[in-house]
């Protein structure tokens, strides 16, 4: 039988490529079987790490340093949980979303190749392999953007650039620390590490490559159109998935290297930064995709927030709750908006009103998630924000406090810009909607696993603690 | 100077100075070309360790043919992506960021 | 402890006795009206069963407590001990009655599903405030009250009902920021802690100066439901919503769980001992007098009926937290059983409100003048309730303001008196005016309208809610003394407090 791990992550390779040799809608099967695939392989990963503590695995048995180790614990496992998750929804959704054959012939194979590149950066433990499946996914979340068409092609060369940038300033930062400690593998780095320049100038150069293509504030300006024009479940899983990974290796170097931690202020900084400005901007989106999009500005910067306060174990628990809170509601949050595009013909505020009688299941989608967003109980939001508030308060950072507080009442206004339009009457002669019923549930699926997600939050936090490094 | 640290300064050179034309560059065409001229730069600097002992390293020179292999894509797309911008505004440039007026 | 045992299930069961009721609720379709009433009235019935086998079991010494574990040490904790009782069962029985008013009240307007969804979610919210065995417990449900009402407030839809929508939320989300920020450094400085009579002891051993700090914030983000002058703003313009959504913040839901939450603060997170020691029970009681002298003379200057009812609420809830905050047994009991209290009266003269606004679409004091005659039964409710609220002796009012004039007296607390005389006269003089229109003088004219012409009132399902809790006003008063009436149950919550 073959290694889960492996699974994870060459299933969907695999797929992607019988999906462009399929083409057209039929892509949707290797898609179906791909997702059947990952959750499978992620459950089953997941119990072989409950029962015997975290998995390493060395592919064609070569071994570290020349062979590439896969390397799987509780922190990698709610990552690849958020991936099979989301990843199995947007499938789901997307199989109701295209009609027409060409752009379901493209979206397979890059959605497809874009999930295996995220399995695979989370089950590294080589920071090579990492650069590897961090270009997979980019490219293919690129052409992802581009199936938009008309604006999404500017916002996708963007996009690109943006990240082929990001990238070069990665393999720049691991070309510096091979070169001072001889090997990428992070354990042995992690054991190796010290207090020198050429390390430090490594993590620099790696770690500004990383808030690239996060979209940090600077640095963010290309990601609310790109995730905006994108198509229904390809903004879906740019927002909610493929900013994580970038993320999961920063967190990942953190926890590995001390030499980081005189510069977990700067990013806490530009953390609390990106959850003000995403925040005031999604107040003006003139339109529900874009105020979704600039919402995930925010709502990253709440992980990066989670920085200065490493390494402690609450903020670890924060910032990986957050980005898997953060996914699952973001996922929801861009589906419903989706559906709401795909029905209403625009997703212009104000022609939202009277959403919630129009299409009833989206509108509640969008108000659960948006409630986990927000950070209201009882819901992953309000986990993530519990640990986040408890690491920062032990640390006697109160300027984190103060952001998280208020991040959360400017969350709560953008929020309510949408919900308040589906709960007044609608204009007259507003034409009543209709959407594919997969559409609508999948969204409220996801929506509901947000909330979910506060209730059993016991659970995953336990496989964290246990076995974080 | 040792031909290690003569490869790592020309590489820094060719980093710093693709990185500065992928910034400051309008033209699509050009912003390519700075960042494969970065990606150079950066290649350079990861084989550079490899000349300083007799023997070579075989690990750089297997992530340089990845890096260039995933830079002739990036690249292929990007080239891809300019020509549709083309096609659709009559120009090979990045239009203005989209801001709040959408 | 097995897990089909009732003692841990009951209080989460009184809690899903109206989320399972409200979620099914929503996802039914509009039109299927006979089987969201028979959900409605089951959900209802079902707690308040749930609530009197806990009542009986605690009466004989039995506890309850369901508790999950939830995040980083912290448990999920509902327990049913003497002070939760008190709360649950005022919110089970109002919510009957209310809920039976509100499917009178809503015949016939569109968006029913959305609302009784809401409502229900919004009482499951309110018996969680009150069974919350713990600070994060209580935060959890605080914040789905906010949650819960917000499509309640907004309900009508109208742009006053949407910009009243925002104010209450950017009050309460507010406020609830504050209490989030105060639960987390308390837990972070004390650990986990469930709420215990008497105070968690370990807080002593905390610097005095942090905790000084988390009761005042704690305070100012409970405040906000509790509309304590100057965190009221929310109460008046939240008036908009229907009248039965009214009642419900103002009796059942909202500003009790406020108010709740203030008396476990006092009592059992810092204990009272602690909060003396830290000299904040006098500050906030002097925060509280001027609420309720404040809102008192407020509600005279306001024509239009619900909202004087609605300051009227901002002077009457503050004498909890005035009983709470002058820290003496006797207060204390008048304190808590003005949450009784204060809940039976207002919701009477809400509903009654309701009555004329929808019977003759009256909705100012000064169109008042001889309604009686035309609706004798409303006005008989309504005037039961406004000299309760007056404190007319034996009403229910009246109990409240004794134990707590003679509390205060008891510790020296002198000042006490003549703000609840001040109080009571200007409680006189906005209600005593409508009931005198209302009775003694003659029709101006005909009424804006009347949509029961020949019969009596209004239906029976709008009369009957306001009867029943008038004759409550009446009854919980002239039966002050007897076992199991609320004074006799805060008794024994006192005794517990303050330990043997």
């Amino acid at each position: 039988m073959p290694e889960p791990v492996v699974v994870a992550v060459t299933a969907p390779l695999a797929l992607a490529l019988a999906a462009s040799l399929l083409g057209g809608r039929r892509g949707r099967w290797p898609g179906l079987l791909a997702a059947a695939a990952v959750v499978a392989a992620v459950a089953l990963l997941t119990r072989d790490v409950v029962a015997h503590g975290p998995v390493r695995h060395q592919v064609g048995g070569w071994g570290a340093p020349l062979g590439i180790d896969l390397f799987v614990d509780g922190l990698a496992l709610l990552f690849l949980w958020l991936s099979a998750g989301v990843g199995a929804a947007a499938t789901v959704y997307a199989t109701a979303y295209f009609h027409d054959d060409e752009a379901a012939g493209a979206f397979w194979p890059a959605w497809l190749t874009l999930w295996g590149g995220l399995q695979a950066v989370f089950v590294t433990a080589d920071l090579f392999n990492a650069y590897v499946g961090l270009e997979l996914l980019g490219l293919a979340a690129v052409a992802l953007v581009a199936l938009g068409g008309g604006r999404a092609i500017g916002a996708a060369t963007r996009y690109l650039l943006v990240s082929m940038l990001g990238s070069l300033l990665y393999l720049l930062g691991v070309a510096l620390l091979y070169a001072a400690h001889g090997t990428l593998d992070l354990s042995r780095l992690a054991a190796a590490a010290g207090e020198d320049g050429l390390e430090r100038a490594a993590l620099a150069a790696m770690l500004a490559g990383l808030l690239f293509k996060t979209a940090i504030v600077p640095l963010h300006a290309w990601l609310p159109p790109a995730h905006a024009d994108a198509p229904g479940p390809a903004s879906a899983v740019l927002s909610a998935l493929v900013v994580k990974a970038t993320l999961y290796l920063a967190l990942r170097l953190w926890t590995a290297l001390p030499g980081l931690a005189t510069a977990g202020w700067l990013v806490g900084a530009l953390g609390a930064a990106a959850v003000l400005w995403g925040g005031l901007h999604a107040l003006r989106a003139p339109r529900l995709k874009l105020l979704v999009a600039y919402s995930t500005v925010g709502q990253l910067g709440y992980v990066l927030l989670a920085f200065p306060l490493l390494p402690s174990s609450a903020a670890v628990a924060g910032a990986a709750y957050q980005a898997l809170a953060h996914g699952v509601a973001k996922a929801a949050l861009f589906l419903a908006a989706s559906t709401v595009l795909r029905a209403a013909g625009g997703d212009r505020l104000d022609d939202l009103r009277g959403l919630g009688h129009r299409l009833p299941v989206t509108a509640v989608a969008f108000g659960l998630a948006g409630a986990s967003i927000v950070g209201l109980p009882p819901s992953g939001g309000f986990v993530a924000k519990w640990l986040l508030l408890t690491a920062a308060v032990r640390a006697g950072a109160w300027w984190v406090v103060l952001v998280i507080a208020l991040g959360g009442l400017l969350a709560a206004a953008y929020v309510l810009r949408v919900v308040g339009r589906s709960l007044a009457p609608a204009h007259a002669g507003a034409p009543p909607l209709k959407a594919p019923r997969r559409l609508e549930w999948t969204a409220l699926a996801l929506a509901l696993a947000s909330v979910a997600l506060g209730l059993v939050a016991a659970w995953p936090l336990a496989l964290l603690e246990g076995l974080a490094p | 100077m040792t031909l290690a640290t003569w490869y790592a300064l020309v590489g820094a050179l060719l980093a710093a100075l693709g990185l500065h034309g992928a910034v400051v560059r309008r033209h699509l065409l050009r912003k390519v070309l700075a960042l494969n001229l970065a990606a150079s730069g950066v290649f350079l600097l990861l084989v550079a360790p490899g000349a300083r002992g007799p023997t070579t390293d075989p690990v750089p020179q297997a992530m340089v043919i990845t890096g260039i292999v995933v830079a002739v894509s990036a690249s292929a797309l990007a080239i891809w992506l300019a020509r549709r911008l083309h096609a659709e505004t009559g120009r090979a440039a990045l239009p203005d960021a989209e801001d709040d007026r959408a | 402890m097995t897990d089909l045992d009732p003692s841990f299930w009951l209080p989460a069961l009184t809690v899903l006795s109206s989320l399972l009721p409200g979620v099914a609720i929503s996802a039914l379709p509009e039109e299927r009206h006979r089987t969201r009433t028979a959900l409605n009235l089951a959900g209802a019935l079902a707690k308040l069963v749930l609530v009197g086998v806990m009542l009986l079991g605690i009466e004989r010494g039995a506890s309850y407590e369901t508790r999950l574990p939830l995040v980083a040490g912290l448990d999920l904790v509902l327990h049913a001990r003497a002070l939760p009782m008190l709360f649950v069962t005022l919110s089970a029985l109002l919510w009957l009655l209310t809920t039976v008013y509100a499917i009178g009240y809503l015949e016939g307007s569109p968006n029913r599903a959305r609302f009784f969804g809401a409502f229900s979610v919004c009482v499951s919210a309110t018996t969680g405030v009150a069974l919350a065995g713990s600070l994060l417990t209580f935060v959890v449900f605080y914040e789905l009250l906010t949650l819960a009402t917000y499509p309640l407030v907004v309900h009508r839809g109208t742009p006053e009902a949407l910009r009243a929508g925002r104010v209450y939320l950017a009050y309460t989300l507010g406020g609830g920021a504050l209490v989030l920020v105060a639960s987390v450094w308390l837990h972070a400085l004390a650990g986990p802690f469930d709420f215990v009579e008497g105070g968690a002891a370990d807080l002593r051993m905390i610097d005095r100066g942090a905790l000084t700090a988390i009761f005042a914030l704690l305070i100012a983000g409970l405040g906000v439901k509790t509309a304590l002058v100057p965190l009221h703003g929310w109460l008046p313009v939240a008036m908009v919503a229907p009248a039965p959504v009214s009642a419900l913040l103002h009796a059942v839901a909202v500003v009790k769980a406020g108010a709740f939450g203030v008396v476990r603060v006092v009592y059992d997170v810092f204990g009272i001992g602690l909060c003396a020691d830290l000299g904040v029970t006098r500050p906030l009681a002097l925060l509280a007098a001027a609420t309720i002298l404040w809102g008192s003379v407020r509600a005279l200057h306001q024509d239009e009926l619900k909202r004087r009812l609605a300051y009227s609420t901002v002077s009457q809830v503050s004498y909890v937290v005035l009983g709470v905050a002058v820290a003496g047994p006797m207060a204390t009991i008048g304190g808590l059983v003005h949450l009784v209290h204060q809940g039976l009266m207002k919701i009477t003269l809400f509903f009654c409100a309701g009555n004329l606004a929808e019977t003759l679409e009256v909705h100012r004091v000064s169109q008042l003048r001889g309604v009686g005659r035309r609706m004798p039964l409303t006005m008989a409710a309504f005037t039961v309730a406004a000299l309760g609220m007056i404190g007319v002796p034996p009403l229910a009012g009246f109990v409240s303001k004794w134990f707590l004039g003679l509390g205060a007296i008891d510790v020296g607390e002198v000042w006490v008196v003549p703000v609840l005389v001040g109080s009571s006269l200007l409680n006189a003089a906005y209600f005593l005016p409508i009931v005198r229109a209302a009775w003694f003088e003659e029709p101006a004219g005909p009424w804006p309208a009347d949509h029961a012409p020949g019969r009596l009132d209004a239906p029976w399902l709008l009369l009957g809610p306001p009867l029943v809790t008038a004759a409550l006003t009446l009854l919980v008063g002239l039966f002050a003394a007897s076992p199991l009436s609320p004074l006799d149950w805060c008794r024994l919550i006192v005794l517990r407090e303050y330990g043997p």
